[in-house]
């Protein structure tokens, strides 16, 4: 049986869902403070993606300035509050925290870098105004972390913005994408309507940018564009019984597990089919809305899963069960899902070939297949002069994030074809001074 | 076969006995009789009590305190006065306590004005059956306004007289406690001696503003919005304290005067350090103030442990044992040299060691050009000057090595003494003829630096 009970209100729903990275308190923060070292050089700087100064916003902390410190990670990152509690932290300033080389516990920075945001979130203390308005607009397509960040930085150089959103909130994988105990969604609405008081950029809400039409009335209104459109829908398998009821894309699981809460079905037996943090995502959501038992299947060796192992281990503790050298060849079922048939596969040499006559059967109820997300190629490929890589990524100048129409900035998943928030964040940055540089120029 | 020595702790301090050199200092922890036997069950081995005197009347808001990081009051700060209570209240809980506790020394401190006063109250507490008397000529806060405590402690002519009268009036040991607010602390500790004192204990606190609050504008304790000076005490004041017990015990008039060692003790080392330095018994208030009386049962342990390793029976084998050892600069070695040597083992590479060189000593320490973070000591270049060994947070990864065969020696007086010391503005002589530093430019060129917040990515 399961470890957790289906949940059935909200109460119980953030109880299975509790927050992985929990708000530190005053006391908490202040001792773990302490434990800085203020390394020159700092490798915990070197592996954040956006760079934040992270010795200086703990010693702001420390010394109890922390307005100050939420400042320095707002001054590097748009979206840090959210980045303190769904960054891979372990693997990124965490994971290169020098304490580490002594086995002595890393300093918690994420969690430090929360409590400063959240401070500054909760009491609503502003920290920016927008620069002063000049009369160029700026379109961006997506309200995701490259969106917003773009928004924001675009905004304290004074240029309106509005941004495009297909959904009716904003944040993209941040609110939608990522399993409930990462983050909650008040707390990522929070910091959203924290940054739009204060800078001012308009979001439309769903109101997706699909067609040549609209893509022509925004290059006729704007004076730039940036993409930050993401991935779309779990990409196909083309597998026969992938239409049958009960068979999940994870990246819509998820979606509907940040929307419903307890109010999202789920079955007694499932599968997961995937070995990214996704497939993670969705195998321990999976066992936390109480499953009897959740299977993750992945077709490969379990080190060669592309999954953070601690990613891993958290779906194990919630009560995972692992399946590996596992790759999924048939889902069966009249109508409704009844098993997946599975042929066994030997790893040899970085290449994975399936054992002839071995194939085998597990019954389940529900499938979540956790296989990778499409491109947003439909829309891409109506723009003029936009080139794509052989992975239907943008192709873009990474200075500048400028794509090879220069009206065109793009950042995020769109360019990277699949990252964390973290790396949206510093696209949209990133692109919203290439924005700037070039209009200033034309 | 163990043939372990046995341990005898008991001190006889100025005719003074007790189980162990470990006394309260006068301050709070000794306000009532209450106190004092809970901390002589707890294993101290004497207590100075709270100074008697005509009772004052307190502020409400009394302590504050330096705090480093988490680690709360590496300094305190106290503003309270002597007693608050009727002399009667205390003489009979001086009484009670000697009843249970015989062998245990109690001392009182005494703070009064008059000669008539300080022989009046002497007799009282002979009568109540105290051990002896601790004269406190060292509160330098709100006593001082009204002539007593460090106004007397201050004036050596003022202080020698009331010793006079003291030892003309007492039939018990006298201890005379000093103010460190004082240039010489030999000046004040000459004339306690000259006075005729017993003994001599030391450092009283320090005058001190322990910090201002940053919305009322008030110094700390702050006091309906005002604030006054207070006095400082706790581990921060150790070094003071340790160095003005040097200079009594190494006063060829004073050092044979018995000295009972205050200031930041809180653990054995501490006590051992005092003790290395010629005290014979040490007393402490901030750390009982902290962690509560059961804090001896480390001193204890540690100073034992201390003493079977190194076969000494009692404290007074090795009291005084570092004093050979304290040199006026002139005679060190000046030929002896140092130098800093990285375990690259044990680093981390959080590369303090090479800011702290190049921004704060003598630019000794090169960055690793191998992508590595494992800094490099530039021998040439280092001077020994331990600051690296300092702020390495790992345990024994800087070690500061030895070079030459020691043999070397000599002193800044012998090169005085043969007139070969620097002494022309640019002369060849100087310490650092030839070390090497930067050109003042190189500052500003492009190395790995410190990262500021946000960079683009093209910027690294």
């Amino acid at each position: 049986m399961s470890e957790y009970k289906r949940p059935k209100n909200e109460r119980e729903f953030k109880e299975n869902f509790k927050q992985k990275k929990s708000l530190m308190n005053d006391t908490q923060a202040y001792i773990e403070s302490s434990r800085c070292l203020f390394c020159y050089d700092a490798p915990c700087v070197n592996a954040c993606p956006t760079g934040i100064d992270i010795p200086l916003f703990i010693k702001q902390i420390q010394t109890g300035n922390t307005k100050g410190a939420a400042k320095t990670i707002y001054d590097s990152n748009w979206m840090g509050n959210a980045c303190g509690t769904v960054c891979p932290t372990e693997v990124l300033c965490e994971g290169s925290c020098v304490y580490n080389h002594q086995n002595i516990e890393p300093l918690q920075i994420g969690r430090l870098q929360n409590y400063a945001t959240m401070s500054v979130i909760k009491s609503g203390k502003k920290l920016y105004s927008p620069g002063e308005e000049n009369d160029k607009k700026v379109a961006i397509i997506g309200a995701g972390p490259a969106g917003i960040a773009c928004a924001c930085e675009l905004r304290t150089f004074g240029y309106s913005v509005d941004i495009y959103e297909a959904k009716a909130k904003p944040s993209g994988l941040t609110v939608h994408g990522v399993a409930p105990y990462k983050i909650s969604n008040e707390e990522v609405m929070a910091e959203m309507d924290y940054l739009q008081n204060q800078l001012g950029y308009n979001i439309i809400y769903n109101q997706a940018i699909t067609s040549k039409e609209q893509i022509a009335d925004l290059e006729a209104n704007y004076s730039a564009i940036f993409i930050g459109v993401g991935l779309g829908a779990t990409a196909q398998l083309t597998m026969t019984g992938e239409n049958l009821s009960g068979v999940h894309g994870a990246v819509e699981f998820i979606e509907e597990l940040r929307m419903a809460h307890s109010d999202i079905k789920i079955a007694k037996k499932v599968i997961v089919i995937g070995g990214g943090n996704t497939a993670m995502d969705a195998a321990s959501g999976s066992a936390r809305l109480g499953a009897d038992e959740v299977i993750l299947a992945y077709r490969g060796k379990k080190e060669d899963m592309g999954a953070y192992g601690f990613e891993y281990d958290f779906a194990i503790s919630a009560g995972v069960h692992g399946l590996f050298n596992a790759s999924p060849i048939e889902i069966l079922g009249n109508n409704k899902v009844e098993g997946v048939r599975f042929i066994k596969t030997e790893s040899s040499n970085g290449k994975l070939s399936m054992i002839t006559g071995s194939e085998f059967t597990i019954e389940c109820d529900m499938v979540i297949k956790a296989t990778g997300q499409a491109k947003q190629g439909s829309l891409l490929g109506q723009i003029d002069g936009l080139e794509l890589d052989k992975l239907t990524r943008i192709r873009v100048n990474p200075d500048t994030n400028q794509t090879t129409n220069p009206t065109y900035f793009a950042g995020g998943d769109a360019i990277n074809g699949g990252a964390e928030v973290v790396n949206g964040a510093y696209d949209g940055k990133l692109a919203a001074n290439g924005i700037h540089e070039w209009l200033t120029q034309h | 076969m163990n043939t372990k020595k046995k341990i005898d702790l008991s001190v006889n301090f100025a005719g003074i006995k007790a189980p162990n050199p470990f006394w309260l200092a006068s301050a709070p922890p000794t306000n009532t009789g209450y106190q004092i036997m809970k901390a002589f069950e707890a294993g101290w081995g004497g207590a100075v009590w709270k100074t008697l005197g005509v009772p004052t009347i307190n502020v409400s808001s009394r302590y504050g305190s330096t705090n480093y990081r988490d680690t709360r009051m590496v300094g305190f700060s106290n503003i309270e006065l002597i007693t608050d209570r009727p002399l009667e209240d205390n003489l009979r809980e001086m009484t009670e306590v000697k009843k249970h506790f015989p062998n245990h020394a109690v001392i009182a401190s005494l703070m009064v004005d008059t000669r008539k006063e300080w022989e009046d109250i002497i007799k009282q507490v002979e009568d109540a059956g105290a051990d002896g008397i601790e004269l406190n000529f060292g509160c330098p806060h709100g006593m001082c306004e009204r002539g007593m405590g460090s106004a007397v402690g201050q004036e050596p002519e003022v202080l020698k007289t009331i010793v006079e009268w003291v030892m003309d009036a007492s039939n018990i040991p006298v201890i005379t406690k000093l103010s460190p607010n004082i240039s010489h602390i030999t000046d004040p500790g000459l004339a306690a001696v000259q006075g005729k004192t017993d003994a001599i204990s030391l450092i009283n606190t320090i005058k001190s503003i322990v910090g201002i609050d940053l919305d009322s504008y008030a110094p700390y304790p702050v006091v309906d919005g005002k604030g006054t000076n207070g006095g400082y005490c706790g581990p921060a004041v150790k070094p003071i304290a340790l160095n003005m017990l040097k200079d009594l015990m190494m006063h060829p008039e004073i050092k044979n005067t018995p000295i009972s060692g205050i200031g930041g003790i809180e653990n054995w080392r501490d006590v051992v350090e005092f003790i290395l330095l010629g005290a014979t018994s040490v007393q402490v208030c901030t750390a009982v103030m902290h962690y509560g009386f059961g804090i001896v049962r480390e001193l204890e342990s540690g100073l034992v442990n201390f003493m079977e390793d190194k076969g000494y029976t009692t404290i007074y084998d090795f009291a005084g044992k570092a004093l050979p050892n304290v040199k006026e600069w002139k005679h060190l070695n000046l030929k002896s040299q140092v130098k800093a040597k990285i375990n690259e083992d044990k680093c981390i590479g959080c590369e303090l060691c090479y800011i702290a060189c190049d921004d704060g000593a003598h630019q000794a320490i090169a960055l690793s050009t191998d992508g590595g973070r494992i800094p490099t000591i530039i021998d040439d270049n280092c001077v020994g000057c331990n600051l690296c060994s300092l702020v390495c947070p790992v345990e024994e990864c800087i070690t500061m090595e030895s070079f030459g065969d020691g043999k070397e020696h000599e002193t800044w007086n012998e090169l005085t003494e043969s007139d070969r010391i620097p002494n022309t503005w640019n002369d060849e002589r100087a310490g650092g003829k030839g070390h090497w530093v930067p050109e003042p430019t190189d500052a500003l060129k492009t190395k790995r630096k410190d990262k500021s917040g946000w960079k683009k990515r093209s910027d690294g």
